[in-house]
């Protein structure tokens, strides 16, 4: 019991980090149809800027995050602009090899800046110890990535369903040209939905941090994840996103305490079945 | 009556020769350029020994990717299958004969192909990526579980491979194993251009111009994709199996989905579907690769993206294709 509990614990807040960091690059590569493998890279340049907000300049963490957030997605305009609308609609041969080149120098500029060593994000006081929930008690930032990661399909949920900007978001995924030619600025709502993407990303890498720690070879490791949690879900669907997080959480945690000596392989062979079996997704819609 | 045989005669040859002088010269090519990097770099056999057999690993990815479509970014599998193959058979059941251990590498090879294709071909776009991505982790996973057999982490050491023929021993220089690769290379670029331009070939083209079509036309999309993922893992297993016969051991690493990101990284450098091409690009990333990394592992990865990006943005059909549009259009302005 106690120790289904805590790999339960574990499996849903590493889940919900994975969910906050993919949700985004579920969304651009529904919206945009880029297969973007440099996403994890822009996750790690939040958990760079992060890192270097509260140890060299002595911010709080709170304040860090929203620099980190906003640094991100202002270092990512300028690459969404001359690199990325380059490759849209193009085949995705191009477009990997594109987004590898983006994610080989993004690891090549963070180890020159930031040296090959680990970056750590000192928590506050508040997230640093266990928390009590009567009969057992948790590492408070799993609990604060897990209520993080609630709040993001939340919020995410309310903008795609509640308001104008949602709608018309909706309106270039299930058809681009029907939606410009009715009047939706679509590079306006590729170009806002990439950087909301971005900063999700960027989020998702600080309060992450615990699990999957900031270093160089960051974007690499983990592109594959991210990757594989967007197919497995559905590109462009948000409960598919969470649902495909929650399962590979579980099948990769789990895997992980009760056979550790078999390493990925349970996460693979499942990737395998479910694609095998869904092409498209769990919850993905088919064209 | 003289004549007519005369001009009846000339026309195939007129058109035949074309094709075979054309072939014949690019062998050559190969065959000088391989002679002329034995003499510029005699002591630095090895690292062309390596180009060399990962050459046919990226010959084996054009296969798929410039002549059927198929993104695979798990090729790295079929090398490993052959590597493994021929160095388990070589320490554990004593097949030591250079030759046969090619051999046993491109059967590990095609089987891995087999295996591999059968699933990667299940999916399209994003998911045939992300099953090609798997495919390769689970071959590194279970070969890191089957210590017994593959070492684990600790790689496969052991291999001693016999004379060539019982008369070229590998010599501590690695000729031996230069030559032997290239002859390998040779061999392999004639096979495989001759495959290339069968009916079959053409057939594989078809299916990557419009796969709908060729459906319609009676034949078997996904049985044709499947034959030439076998011959590509073949391929892909006789580059594994020259590594481990050149290198004597086999690691994790050639199963591993970085080298799969290199191999395809190499192919599109060079241009996809032409031999040459997988060629050139294998050559000037690797010689590149070990010039830039020398100095800092970590600026070599800057330059490598950067350079991706600049072939993806200005030259998207490789050296040797922008090569080719270059040569088309002063040819043409000659006219």
């Amino acid at each position: 019991m106690q120790t289904v509990f805590s790999v339960g614990i574990d499996a849903l807040a590493y889940g919900m980090v994975l969910f906050v960091i993919s949700i985004g690059l579920s969304v651009t590569m529904g919206l945009m149809r880029v297969v973007n493998l440099a996403h994890g890279a822009f996750a790690m340049i939040g958990g760079y800027i992060a890192s270097y907000a509260t140890q060299t300049l002595g911010f709080g963490y709170g304040v860090a995050i929203l620099v980190a957030v906003v640094g991100t997605i202002i270092i990512a305009i300028p690459v969404e602009r001359f690199l990325y609308r380059r490759i849209y609609g193009a085949p995705e041969l191009t477009q990997v090899l594109m987004t590898i080149g983006i994610t080989f120098c993004v690891i090549g500029i963070a180890n020159y800046v930031f040296g090959p060593t680990l970056k750590t994000i000192p928590l506050p006081e508040a997230l640093r110890g266990p928390v009590d929930l009567g009969f057992r008690s948790i590492a408070a930032h799993k609990l604060f990535a897990i209520a993080c990661g609630v709040a993001v399909a939340g919020a995410l949920w309310f903008l795609i369903e509640k308001t104008s900007f949602g709608v018309k978001l909706r309106a270039s995924v299930d058809n681009a040209a029907m939606a410009a030619s009715l009047g939706v600025r679509t590079k306006i709502v590729y170009a806002v939905s990439f950087a909301v993407a971005v900063g999700l990303a960027a989020f998702g890498g600080i309060v992450g941090a615990e699990l999957l720690p900031i270093e160089p070879y960051y974007a690499l490791r983990y592109m594959v994840t991210f990757l594989v949690v967007v197919s497995v879900g559905g590109a462009g669907s948000i409960p598919g996103a969470l649902l495909a997080c929650l399962l590979l959480g579980a099948i990769d945690t789990s895997g992980r305490y009760l056979l550790p000596e078999y390493g990925e392989f349970f996460f693979y062979l499942a990737v395998i079945a479910i694609v095998c079996v869904f092409p498209r997704g769990l919850l993905g819609r088919s064209k | 009556m003289a004549a007519i045989e005369n001009t009846s005669a000339a026309k195939p040859a007129a058109t035949r020769p074309n094709w075979l002088v054309r072939d014949l010269v690019g062998l050559a090519v190969i065959l000088a350029v391989a002679a002329i990097g034995y003499f510029l770099f005699p002591n630095n056999l090895a690292l062309l020994t390596r180009i060399l057999g990962v050459a046919l690993l990226v010959l084996s990815i054009d296969l798929v990717t410039g002549f059927c479509g198929v993104a695979t970014l798990g090729h790295a599998a079929l090398f490993g299958a052959g590597a493994y193959a021929s160095g388990i058979a070589a320490v554990h059941f004593g097949i030591t004969d250079p030759l046969l251990m090619v051999v046993v590498g491109a059967i590990g090879g095609a089987l891995a192909g087999i295996v591999s294709g059968a699933v990667i071909l299940r999916g399209h776009g994003l998911a045939q990526l992300v099953l090609s991505i798997a495919v390769v982790h689970l071959f590194h996973e279970a070969a890191n579980k089957a210590s017994a057999y593959t070492g684990g982490s600790d790689g496969l050491s052991g291999i001693s491979p016999d004379p060539i023929f019982g008369m070229f021993a590998f010599d501590l220089w690695g000729r031996t194993a230069y030559g032997f690769a290239v002859a390998l290379v040779a061999i392999a670029f004639v096979v495989l251009r001759l495959i290339t331009r069968s009916p079959f070939g053409m057939l594989c083209r078809g299916i990557k111009e419009d796969p709908i079509r060729i459906r319609a036309m009676g034949a078997s999309v996904q049985g044709t994709l499947l034959k030439m993922y076998v011959i590509s893992g073949a391929v892909a297993g006789v580059g594994g199996a020259l590594n481990a016969i050149s290198t004597q051991v086999v690691g994790l690493d050639s199963l591993s989905f970085t080298l799969s990101a290199e191999a395809l990284v190499m192919l599109v450098l060079g241009g996809t579907g032409s031999l040459y091409g997988a060629l050139i690009g294998t050559v000037s990333f690797m010689w590149f690769e070990d010039f830039v990394s020398a100095a800092n592992p970590f600026h070599w990865l800057t330059i490598v993206g950067a350079l991706l990006i600049a072939v993806v943005l200005f030259a998207p059909r490789g050296l040797y294709g922008s090569a080719q549009t270059l040569l088309d259009r002063f040819r043409g302005d000659g006219k």
